[in-house]
Order: structure tokens, then C-alpha cells, then sequence
């Protein structure tokens, strides 16, 4: 079997001594700012990737892989515990978990969490494995024209599933691609908006824009609403789930686990978005739904085990077609791209043990959150009563140190601020700074494809709609933004998104 | 605010969507456009620009037309103190130092919340200055200078450098 064969290549490169290590290192760090409000893992991501220069290419992606899903094991501590979600992905999390928190049940309501997420990231890790290599396959026979009209899809149907207003993310997301061609054109050699700055030649760093938009501008915009938090849970007992509790759980983590995986490999997909659906799910399958809010163990069960399998299989479109999916996908690209790995079908065929060693990483690393999760609660407890004004100034020095080391440039710096202003002004507006990330990373290639694409088409632009995959894909996006313009398919969203 | 706008946040995002998106193609006239077949410089910033434009145009004619709404107003005090923070460390960090640059932000910022007094802000300035030499200089042999050019040999007679 294939499958097993790559696993076992995967496993003897993910349980090297050095890559364990990082495995560790990522997960504690990504259980800790889970664990920590008003920091989530965009934010970290992209603050540690300056250090990944130094590290091999294979111990730095697993490490930051780490950061992503740990984060969801140590956002259900603080949502259950202190009923603040620690990560946007486990806010439903705070509905059902702190109540049963407050009933005496937090042991319960934590191990159901841990059991949920581990179940979740052990069929993920499988589904990824799976279905990566067929992906990769059909990738490879991809066109410029294909490329191209994948990313639009990719943009316009990440944009489709998030919240608020479309046009607005639709206007964002041009607004990115154009930052994203600032620079030296490729073809002709000729700077484009770079009003006359050497630094600008080399296009705007990715990490220092992240850091402003996500970093700052957060830090502003959670200063702005200050924190008001509930009591904490201090005490934890009895973490043993009974009998009865395990039948209850049973078959949410699987219906989470199936929700979450499906949501997480579509374009704009990810954690948050599994949560959600696999709570109104939950709600609606229940015998009695006005259980929910009130201490419902399905209603941690499920969205504990839907974001943590969204987690891992957002990882598909980025790993094999190298588009990423959403902006924490855009910045492990970047990260690749640091390495000198370009993500795309050819990295499963050219680089195995990085690619497979990544895969069962995954999993090693859920089989260390949960040892590592539930004995250590005490010191996760403790952590969440940090409050934020001593949180958010340590934020802003590996923010600062951070972009500066990146190039050794203060001018970077100066981009980080202007792009902390840009975000908060943005966010204060209603529009969502994600898609613009998402564009800026994609706006060269998609420019590139572009031009191939018509130039082997000789100029004619119906390249696009006669080739039967570069066709679908296209019908796929405009049928998304239809159905998203409907008045009643709107309501409905924007319900779903609510609750 | 004008009453004939009912939706200032459309507004004023249509707006400033649309001055980036006439300046960008004011600036995108200078580079040549090509041909649909070998595109020039030009083709497609300008194509992003017309559609940008377009958006931006939708927007305000909606934020005339739809739904009321009302802005919230801009937390002027933290925006000022962790952008200025920021910015100084960028300006100090060559001249005078990380060391320094790093208690001014710290120090800056964190008085940025409403929580914060100067003297625990000035204190949680110094202990994360030490933690980032240690971490990042002495740690990870970072090459940024503890103390500035304006300290010259300091920083070398005292061994703070990586």
C-alpha cells in the first residue's frame, strides 16, 4: 500500500530527535497563546518566522504547524475555564464548556475537549494523507489557465463563507493583490508603485504587513473594547468523563470530526468555520435543544473536534495545489518560501520526507497535546488570569524585534506601523483585513498566470471558459457569489455565523 | 455627519477604497499597457484599479441608499501610543539601541491601556528589555545592537554583543 509506505517515510523523518523537539516546541507555544486571549496563531506564526531562517526547513514547518492546531487545544482551556474564547475558533466553545464549568463539570468538560480534538486530528492526519497525493496528481496537469482560475475561486470563495459584507472583502482582496505587485514587474524589470523607494523594489514583506494588520491593529482594536472577564474556574476535579458522558460525546466528535474535515480543505475555510457549523448541527440533532447553552457536553464535543479537523486539513489546498486557503495557510507558504521550498503539487514528489514528515507530525503532535494538556491545566489556569496590559507590550517587542531582524531593516518597522494603522482603520470600517493578506500573497502569481495564460492563448480570453477545468472552477465561483447574493441564502448565512 | 448618509462605515470604506483605487491608476498611466496577448507592466494593476473603483462607487451609492448606521469612534489614545511606540523604536534602535528603544515602546504602549501606571509600565519596560537580550542577542545571536553608534564602543567594552 502507498499509503502505508508514505506514512512509514513520514513517521522515520516526523520522529527524528530534532524534528520531536520543534513538534514540542510548536505545540507548547501554540497551546500557550491558545491558551492566552487577544494573540492567536496568524500573529505568532508570523512573528516566529524570522527565526525559521535558521532552522532546516522540515523542523521549522512542523514546528509552526504545531503553533496552528495547538492553538485549538489551548483555546478550549481558556473558553471553558474563563468563558473568553482564547482563539476566535472556540467561541462557541464558551456557550456549553464554561457552563459546565460553573456546574462542577470542567474536568469533564476539558477531557471531552482533549478526547474530541485527538480523535479529530488522528482522521484528519489520515484524510490528509489520503487524498493529498490524488490532488497533487490532477495539480500537475494544471494549465496557467487552471492556476488562474483556481485562485480567483480560492479568493472569492474565501471571502463567500466569512462574515459581513462581500463586497467590501471583495474590495479588500483587490486591495491585497495590488499590494502584492508592488515591486519590480517580472517581466520587464520595471518598479511599479514603489514611489521612488529602493526598499520597495523587492516587494513589501509579507511578515511585517501580518504583524501590523494582525498584531497591532488587534492590540488597538482590543484596547479600544477593554477586556471584561468572568470569574475564573480555578479548581479542577474529576476529569474522568463517565460512562454516560462518553456515550453522549460519542457521536458528536464524529459528526465534528466529519464537518470540520470538509470545511477545512474548501478555499476559506479553517477552524472558526467548523465550530460554527458543528454547533448548529449539534443543536439540531438533539432530542432536547434547549439543552444548549446550558451545559450541553455535545456542544463542546462537536466544535472542539470540528475546529481541530478543519486545523489539519486546510493543509490540502496549500500542500498540494499551493494555494493557500486562508491567511494562517498564506503565512506557512511564506514560510516554505523561506526555505526555498515552493509549495505546490511537486513538493510531495521532489522533497517526501519534508512533506510526509509534516503529515505524521500532525499527528505525533495531537498525541502530545493531549498528554501534555490535561496534567498541565494548573499552569494553563494560571496563565489565562495574565492580564493584558502586561500581555500586549511583550506582543508589540517580538513584534518589533521580530520585523526588524527579518532584513535587518528599520524600514520594515516603519511598514509594520503604517500597516497596524491600515488594519485598525480598516477593521474600524468593517472590513475584514484576512482577504487582503490572502491577495497580497497570491498577486504575483496570479498576474504571472495570467499573462501565460494569454499569451499561449494568443490574446483570446476565452482560454478561460473553454478549457473544461479553468470552466468549472470558474462556473464553481460565480454560482458562490450568486448564491452569497441572494437575499434569503444571505439571511440564513449571516444567522448561522451569529449563533 | 451629513444626514444623506445613512451608513457612514460604507461610506467612508468606499471612499477610501476609492482614492486608493484613482491614485493607483493615476501612478499605473506611466507604465505601458501591452497587448491582451504580451501584457505590459500596466494591464492588470489597471484592471484591478477599474474594478476597485467600481467597488468602491457600489459601496458609497449603497451607504446612501441602505440601512442605517452609525461609526463608532476611533480609540485616538491607544492608536497614537502603540503606533508612536512602535515608530520610535524603529528610530531609536540604530542610533541609541534595542536596550532603550524597547523600554520607550514598552513604556509608551503600555500606558495605552487604562489599566496601566506609569511606574509598574516603566518596570515591565526594563524586565523586557533584559528578557530580549537575553533571549534574542545573548539566545539567538541576533545582530542588533544593544547600544547605539551613539554609545560607541559601550556596547563592545561591556560584551553586549552577540
Amino acid at each position: 500500500m502507498d499509503l502505508f509506505h508514505n506514512l512509514a517515510i513520514g513517521l522515520g523523518a516526523a520522529i527524528t530527535p530534532i524534528n520531536l523537539v520543534y513538534c514540542f516546541i510548536g505545540c507548547v507555544l501554540g497551546t500557550l497563546i491558545g491558551v492566552l486571549p487577544g494573540i492567536g496563531p496568524a500573529a505568532t506564526i508570523a512573528m516566529l518566522l524570522p527565526i525559521t531562517f535558521t532552522l532546516k526547513a522540515d523542523a521549522a514547518l512542523i514546528m509552526l504547524a504545531g503553533i496552528y492546531y495547538g492553538a485549538q487545544y489551548g483555546g478550549s482551556t481558556t473558553a471553558i475555564l474563563v468563558n473568553l474564547p482564547g482563539e476566535a475558533s472556540s467561541v462557541v466553545t464558551t456557550l456549553d464548556g464554561y457552563q459546565m464549568a460553573r456546574q462542577g463539570r470542567a474536568g469533564v468538560a476539558l477531557a471531552t475537549s482533549a478526547i474530541g480534538s485527538f480523535f479529530a486530528g488522528t482522521v484528519a492526519t489520515l484524510i490528509l494523507a489520503m487524498f493529498a497525493p490524488p490532488l497533487a496528481a490532477i495539480a500537475l496537469k494544471f494549465g496557467p489557465a487552471e492556476y488562474f482560475a483556481l485562485m480567483v475561486l480560492g479568493l472569492v470563495a474565501s471571502v463567500v463563507l466569512a462574515q459581513g459584507s462581500l463586497i467590501k472583502a471583495l474590495a479588500m482582496i483587490i486591495f491585497g493583490l495590488l499590494i502584492g505587485i508592488i515591486g519590480a514587474d517580472v517581466n520587464s524589470g520595471l518598479p511599479r508603485f514603489t514611489f521612488g523607494l529602493p526598499e520597495l523594489s523587492d516587494r513589501l514583506e509579507l511578515v511585517a504587513v501580518a504583524m501590523g494588520m494582525f498584531g497591532l491593529g488587534e492590540i488597538i482594536t482590543n484596547l479600544q473594547h477593554q477586556e471584561t472577564r468572568g470569574s475564573v474556574i480555578g479548581k479542577v476535579t474529576g476529569l474522568m468523563p463517565g460512562l454516560r458522558d462518553l456515550k453522549d460525546m460519542s457521536w458528536p466528535i464524529v459528526r465534528g470530526t466529519i464537518v470540520g474535515s470538509i470545511l477545512g480543505i474548501l478555499p476559506g475555510g479553517g477552524a472558526m468555520l467548523g465550530s460554527f457549523a458543528s454547533y448548529s448541527i449539534e443543536k439540531k440533532m438533539a432530542k432536547d435543544p434547549s439543552r444548549f447553552g446550558r451545559g450541553a457536553i455535545e456542544g463542546v464535543a462537536g466544535p472542539e473536534s470540528a475546529n481541530n479537523a478543519a486545523a489539519q486539513t486546510s493543509f490540502i489546498p496549500m500542500l498540494t495545489l499551493g494555494i493557500p486557503s486562508n491567511v494562517i495557510m498564506a503565512l506557512m507558504a511564506g514560510a516554505m518560501i523561506i526555505q526555498g521550498v515552493q509549495p505546490g503539487p511537486a513538493v510531495m514528489r521532489e522533497q517526501p520526507e519534508l512533506f510526509w514528515g509534516l503529515i505524521v507530525s500532525m499527528w505525533v503532535g495531537n498525541l502530545m497535546l493531549v498528554i501534555l494538556n490535561l496534567p498541565l491545566i494548573g499552569i494553563w489556569v494560571r496563565l489565562c488570569t495574565v492580564p493584558y496590559h502586561h500581555l500586549y507590550p511583550a506582543i508589540m517587542v517580538f513584534c518589533a524585534i521580530g520585523v526588524f531582524t527579518l532584513n535587518n531593516s528599520t524600514f520594515d518597522v516603519y511598514i509594520m506601523v503604517l500597516f497596524g494603522l491600515v488594519g485598525y482603520v480598516f477593521t474600524k470600517l468593517e472590513c475584514e483585513p484576512a482577504p487582503m493578506l490572502l491577495g497580497m500573497v497570491l498577486g504575483p502569481q496570479m498576474e504571472e498566470y495570467l499573462r501565460r495564460a494569454m499569451l499561449l492563448s494568443r490574446g483570446d480570453p476565452l482560454v478561460f471558459v473553454q478549457r473544461p477545468i479553468s470552466a468549472g472552477l470558474l462556473v464553481v465561483t460565480v454560482l458562490a457569489m450568486v448564491a452569497v447574493a441572494m437575499p434569503t441564502i444571505r439571511a440564513k448565512r449571516d444567522e448561522a455565523l451569529k449563533e | 455627519m451629513p444626514s444623506f448618509i445613512r451608513n457612514p462605515k460604507d461610506f467612508f470604506a468606499g471612499l477610501l477604497f476609492l482614492i486608493i483605487s484613482l491614485g493607483e491608476l493615476y501612478i499605473a498611466q506611466d507604465y505601458s499597457m501591452g497587448t491582451a496577448r504580451r501584457m505590459g507592466p500596466g494591464y492588470f494593476p489597471v484592471v484591478l484599479g477599474m474594478i476597485l473603483t467600481a467597488f468602491a462607487l457600489i459601496m458609497i451609492f449603497r451607504a446612501l441608499l441602505g440601512k442605517r448606521d452609525v461609526m463608532d469612534s476611533f480609540a485616538f489614545k491607544p492608536l497614537i501610543l502603540i503606533l508612536g511606540g512602535s515608530l520610535l523604536f524603529a528610530v531609536m534602535v540604530r542610533p541609541i539601541g534595542m536596550f532603550p528603544a524597547i523600554v520607550v515602546m514598552v513604556f509608551l504602549s503600555a500606558l495605552g491601556s487604562k489599566a496601566s501606571r506609569p511606574l509598574p509600565a516603566l518596570l515591565l519596560g526594563l524586565g523586557l528589555a533584559v528578557g530580549s537580550v537575553l533571549a534574542f542577542v545573548k539566545g539567538l545571536g541576533q545582530p542588533i545592537p544593544v547600544l547605539g553608534s551613539w554609545f560607541g564602543d559601550l556596547n563592545y567594552i561591556l560584551h553586549l554583543g552577540p
